[in-house]
């Protein structure tokens, strides 16, 4: 059972619609749950089951159709974009599927460039950055560009660059859909030392159980609903 | 953010296309470096225009001898002198004109100690100096007196006395012209170059009567092949010139519905004309190169749109890490003036560069002013900012979801 802390996320009746063609299509059609700090959540289920639009709802990156969402107290959907893109940079870290490192970038620049949409002197974010790198154990790899790097090290850079901001929270879309089997390994246990150890709460999309099975709660959804919301621990147990 | 930051981000775009960043920055160089370069052209065309005009002296007539046209057909005029010295003291004694003086011109060997040289040969009265507003440098002028018992004296242009007497003192030295010895009691000031582009301190001036009898031998004595006549002022110009060919007209004793035997040209009218038409022309030659900095602009634009559709992924992913729409806008729009910023920066050296080197090689005269150089970076920022703004505002407006998933 997790340690229960204040809730980060906050999220009531949450829809989102989009529209088509063929009229409009129900992406989520009403999701309440809350999220605490430090908790560690997996979210499971098929293509078109609405996980990625509600994670791109809780990463600030849409605004939600009908419902409330409160990200740490304050009401994400009368944000402007301005102001969800600074709420992005401070509070939330995004690790993709795709790494989504900028190719001619350098490790280093990469990781460093949150900080520079944070506002941070180029020395300043330089150091942070470089102190992340290490972190993650690519200290000595700072300089090499993306290409240059194995998938593995291309990820753990994302990861960098997601703690750069020191965020409260780490949206995680399919980390390891591009890794071997070994690799995911080590990401997810990275992961949850993070977790663990600097109680950073983790937002994992997955459709893959054993990767799901790193997190403490999973939540399942179908047609845009939450199907299934249990304590990982407790179905192991 | 930080705006070093910006700039920092739009070199490190710009220096990871390099080939894409200079032929984009191409059409700048070209469009300024042609900016500079034809308006020094044109201002420097513009400024010996004005020089030549200065030089000429003002309120001109020029009357030459012999119809401009007969019949339909052209003659060359002064084939024939009409003009007699009797017809230009006639004008000289004209209410608005002040002062007039008839000019038989024409070529003759030089000859001091063992050097020759070839110039042009004015024989002329003193009024003509006047009329020509021209100085003398040292020595005098011939007198009316020299004109009437036809002395043999002669005042020199600079580029003669340079070529004929170096650092010696010419006053008082004898030069021999066709033959003829004659004394040089004066140097005339430096004039520079005609509208016509003679260089018109390479000429000798002497008593008509001399030139007429000693060097150019002809028979038809005490006639002018034209004459030069000034005005008493620029308002009187209309009604000298009228006056000038009412009697001209009496004296050659012309009919109504006869063609002169003359023709009077307003030279400062041509010389209008001619500045004018300087002007015209570096107005268009700056039309033409500021066109090719347009051109300039809309390579700018075309390559930030593919840049923008290229790097639409790139964009998603700043947005997704905290990049607000103006950060996306300024990233996009400071590239967009680097690049035309850099570009003018290279076009003006060219275009500097390009103004001494057609000055040297071709002998035009160039001038660069600084209204130039601020016009070229002037209009290139405007280049940046105009054509720059309209892919960065697309940029800008990208969704961050869609702009992820893009390729």
């Amino acid at each position: 059972m997790a340690t229960p802390g204040k809730p980060l996320i906050e999220v009531v009746s949450l829809e989102k619609n989009y529209p088509t063609g063929a009229g409009v299509f129900q992406a989520l059609r009403g999701v309440t749950l809350n999220i605490t700090e430090g908790e560690f959540v997996a979210i499971m289920g098929a293509s078109g089951s609405g996980k990625s639009t509600f994670m791109n709802l809780l990463g600030c990156l849409d605004r939600p159709s009908r419902g409330s969402y409160h990200l740490n107290g304050q009401d994400v959907s009368r944000l402007s974009s301005d102001q969800l893109a600074a709420l992005r940079n401070r509070e939330i870290g995004f690790v993709f599927q795709g790494f989504n490192l900028l190719p001619k970038l350098t490790a280093l620049d990469n990781v460093a460039l949150p900080l520079m949409y944070a506002g941070m002197a180029r020395e300043a974010r330089r150091q942070r950055a470089q102190a992340v790198l290490e972190r993650v154990g690519l200290g000595e790899r700072s300089h090499h560009t993306p290409l240059q790097l194995s998938g593995g090290q291309q990820q753990r850079v994302a990861i960098a660059r997601a703690l750069a901001t020191r965020p409260r929270i780490i949206f995680a879309d399919e980390p390891t859909g591009n890794l071997d089997t070994e690799t995911s390994r080590q990401v997810m246990d990275f992961f949850s030392q993070l977790n663990r150890e600097e109680g950073i709460t983790l937002v994992l999309v997955t459709h893959e159980a054993d990767i799901a099975a790193y997190a403490r709660r999973r939540i399942r959804f179908q047609d845009g609903r939450v199907v299934e919301d249990v304590a990982v621990a407790e179905v192991a147990a | 953010m930080i705006f070093s930051s910006l700039l920092e981000t739009a070199w490190h775009a710009l220096a990871t296309h390099r080939m894409r960043s200079f032929l984009t920055m191409l059409g700048m160089v070209i469009g300024v470096a042609a900016v500079i370069l034809m308006m020094a052209i044109g201002e420097g065309a513009q400024a010996m225009v004005r020089d030549s005009i200065k030089s000429m002296g003002s309120n001109l007539f020029i009357i030459m001898s012999g119809a401009s046209t007969s019949g339909g057909a052209r003659v060359a005029s002064g084939s024939a002198p009409t003009l007699t010295f009797d017809d230009a003291d006639a004008i000289r004694d004209l209410k608005d004109v002040l002062t007039a003086a008839p000019v038989s011109p024409g070529n003759a060997q030089l000859i001091y100690g063992g050097i020759n040289w070839s110039t042009s040969v004015f024989g002329t009265t003193p009024d003509y100096v006047v009329v020509r507003d021209w100085p003398m440098e040292s020595g005098g002028f011939f007198s009316d007196a020299d004109v009437r018992s036809g002395a043999r004296v002669v005042v020199i242009g600079q580029v003669v006395e340079r070529e004929l007497f170096g650092d010696e003192d010419p006053i008082g030295k004898i030069i021999r012209i066709k033959q003829a010895p004659f004394e040089v009691i004066g140097v005339l000031a430096a004039k520079g170059q005609s509208l016509d582009g003679r260089d018109q301190d390479d000429t000798v001036m002497v008593p008509i009567s001399s030139a007429q009898q000693k060097i150019f031998s002809n028979s038809l004595r005490n006639r002018a092949r034209f004459i030069m006549a000034q005005a008493v002022s620029e308002k009187s110009m209309g009604t000298a010139e009228t006056a000038i060919n009412d009697v001209l007209r009496s004296r050659h004793r012309i009919g109504t519905g006869q063609e002169d035997d003359f023709s009077v040209r307003n030279l400062t009218a041509i010389a209008e004309t001619a500045a004018a038409t300087t002007r015209i022309m570096s107005i268009l030659l700056g039309t033409i190169a500021a066109i090719s900095l347009v051109v300039g602009g809309i390579g700018i634009m075309n390559i930030m749109l593919v840049s923008v559709t290229e790097r639409t992924r790139e964009i998603g992913i700043r947005m997704a890490i905290g990049a607000r729409r103006r950060d996306v806008l300024w990233q996009f729009l400071i590239e967009a003036l680097t690049l035309s910023l850099i570009g003018c920066g290279i076009g003006l050296l060219l275009g500097v560069g390009g103004a001494w080197l057609v000055g040297r090689l071709a002998g035009l005269p160039v001038a660069v002013t600084p209204a130039s150089v601020l016009l070229a970076v002037g209009v290139s920022f405007l280049i940046g900012v105009f054509f720059g703004f309209y892919p960065a505002r697309r940029a800008a407006g990208l969704d961050p979801i869609e702009a992820l998933r893009s390729q």
